[in-house]
């Protein structure tokens, strides 16, 4: 087994009385893809950005390579260099263009140089195709374009770990398979460590090491990705499946 | 004749002072505006911290600005201050002073409302690539959050400019103070010149503000496309 990249123990999150997340357990290992997979409001997106900070939980324990995250926002400041995260809306700053939406992390946070960053960012835009729109602003590219320039964003600060959050749930049809490609390939190629939501059921089948499944915030499968589709073992992840036409 | 009234304007040095007081107008609307938008904007974001108290105090702030009218606000900078606090500065710095804070006020809210209509997610992906507290209000809210206010902020400068025309009530020799001068002057001669001088006066205010306005409209209307 490779090192141990992310561990969740015991997590809980309360929103007033209602419970979200109940008692969530994963360990990651680097370069590992996990999936989340579960019907809408079971609790995945609240799960995936527990993991950088976006929302605080109530107990458990997150580990960062065996190191304790002690939740206070400057740690989560720092380590979110370390752990990118892309978003269903994408969210380029529409006051920035291509270039400096993706420079301007590298640059401020991480205080690397412009040269050097500017240098990396066209290549990485070159990779994703688009390194066409270098000066462009975001409002003039399409959905699926403005998603793998997220991408290029958030692995611009040199991540160990991507968080994917339905990334593709508000794009057409037809943009959608260009950035599934590009994750493929960051699993793949780059052996990027990645957390997954999605509905995208081919896509986790294919790309999956381990599959959370999980259902009004509980883990009810953690199985490997390969075994969840082949036999999934509750009712709710095989109505789930079929209900995904799987 | 009646109309050489009309002559009021070109008599002695008399257009030369209506520009002039029309220079000290704008000159203290701009100074004003000037520091109460470089203000406003820190309190604004101070107003869209979770800082109960911060956030009770600065919206007292801007209730009382909103509420007690100007002239009230410059007696008050003008009689009140010299006397209690024995600030003796000229009219001109207390009307600076009255101007900056009731900007700093308004324009306070304008911003917080600005930064607030930002959308959330936007606030969330600069955190998520780590940026600090500091750096994602200037890099990403701020600058939309000023692209939101333009119409608005343009709105409240028109307004400062038409207020100057209180000034002359603590004694400042501004457009209309002076303007007053030349018509008790020249009344007993030209008993209409109260009307060109007025209408002047108007045309004056008419044309630095108006170019405001429409240019406010303009932004306002690009926006809502």
């Amino acid at each position: 087994m490779t090192e141990e990249i992310l561990r969740v123990e015991n997590l809980n999150k309360y929103y007033g009385d209602w419970q979200a997340l109940h008692d969530i357990n994963l360990t990651l290992h680097k370069g590992e893809v996990l999936t989340l997979l579960g019907p809408s409001g079971s609790g995945k997106s609240t799960l995936i950005r527990c993991l950088n900070g976006l929302e605080t939980f109530s107990s458990g324990a997150i580990y960062f390579k065996g190191k304790k995250i002690d939740g206070s926002s400057k740690t989560w400041q720092a380590l979110r260099q370390k752990i990118g995260m892309v978003f269903q809306s994408y969210d380029l700053f529409p006051n920035l263009t291509v270039i400096e939406n993706i420079m301007l992390a590298p640059v401020k946070v991480q205080k690397r140089s412009e040269k050097e960053v500017r240098a990396e960012a066209i290549s990485l835009l070159k990779r994703v195709e688009l390194d066409e729109y270098v000066d462009i602003y975001p409002r003039e590219l399409s959905g699926g374009q403005k998603q793998r320039i997220a991408i290029v964003r958030a692995l611009a600060l040199h991540p160990e770990i991507m968080l994917f959050d339905e990334v593709t749930a508000s794009l057409d049809p037809e943009m959608v398979r260009g950035v599934l490609q590009i994750m493929a390939d960051l699993a793949k190629k780059d052996h990027m460590t990645m957390i997954i939501v999605t509905h995208e059921m081919n896509f986790a089948r294919q790309i999956a090491d381990q599959v959370l499944f999980l259902e009004d915030g509980k883990i009810l499968e953690n199985t490997s990705g390969k075994e969840f589709f082949a036999h999934p073992q509750t009712d709710r992840a095989r109505d789930f499946l079929t209900s995904m036409d799987f | 004749m009646e109309h050489s009234a009309i002559n009021v304007f070109f008599a002695g040095n008399n257009f030369a002072r209506i520009l002039q007081g029309l220079w000290t107008s704008v000159w203290i609307a701009a100074l004003s505006l000037l520091i109460g938008l470089v203000l406003g904007t820190l309190l604004g974001i101070l107003r869209t911290l979770p800082n109960k108290t911060i956030r009770f105090i600065l919206r007292a702030y801007l209730e009382f600005f909103r509420i007690v009218p100007t002239i009230v606000l410059l007696y008050l900078v003008y009689y009140i201050l010299p006397r209690s606090l024995h600030i003796n500065w000229p009219a001109s710095w207390m009307a600076v002073l009255a101007f900056s804070l009731w900007v700093s006020a308004e324009f306070s809210d304008i911003v917080r409302g600005a930064i607030e209509s930002v959308p959330v997610t936007q606030k969330e992906s600069g955190q998520a690539l780590g940026l600090s507290a500091s750096q994602l209000f200037r890099y990403v809210l701020l600058p939309q959050a000023m692209q939101l206010e333009l119409p608005a902020t343009i709105n409240l400068a028109t307004r400062v400019i038409k207020t100057t025309s209180l000034l002359m009530l603590i004694s400042i020799m501004d457009v209309i103070a002076i303007g007053q001068q030349i018509i008790e002057a020249n009344n007993q001669q030209y008993p209409s010149a109260v009307f060109w001088i007025y209408g002047l006066i108007f045309i004056l205010y008419f044309a630095i503000d108006y170019p405001l306005s429409l240019w406010a409209k303009r932004l306002a209307a690009k926006q809502k496309r």
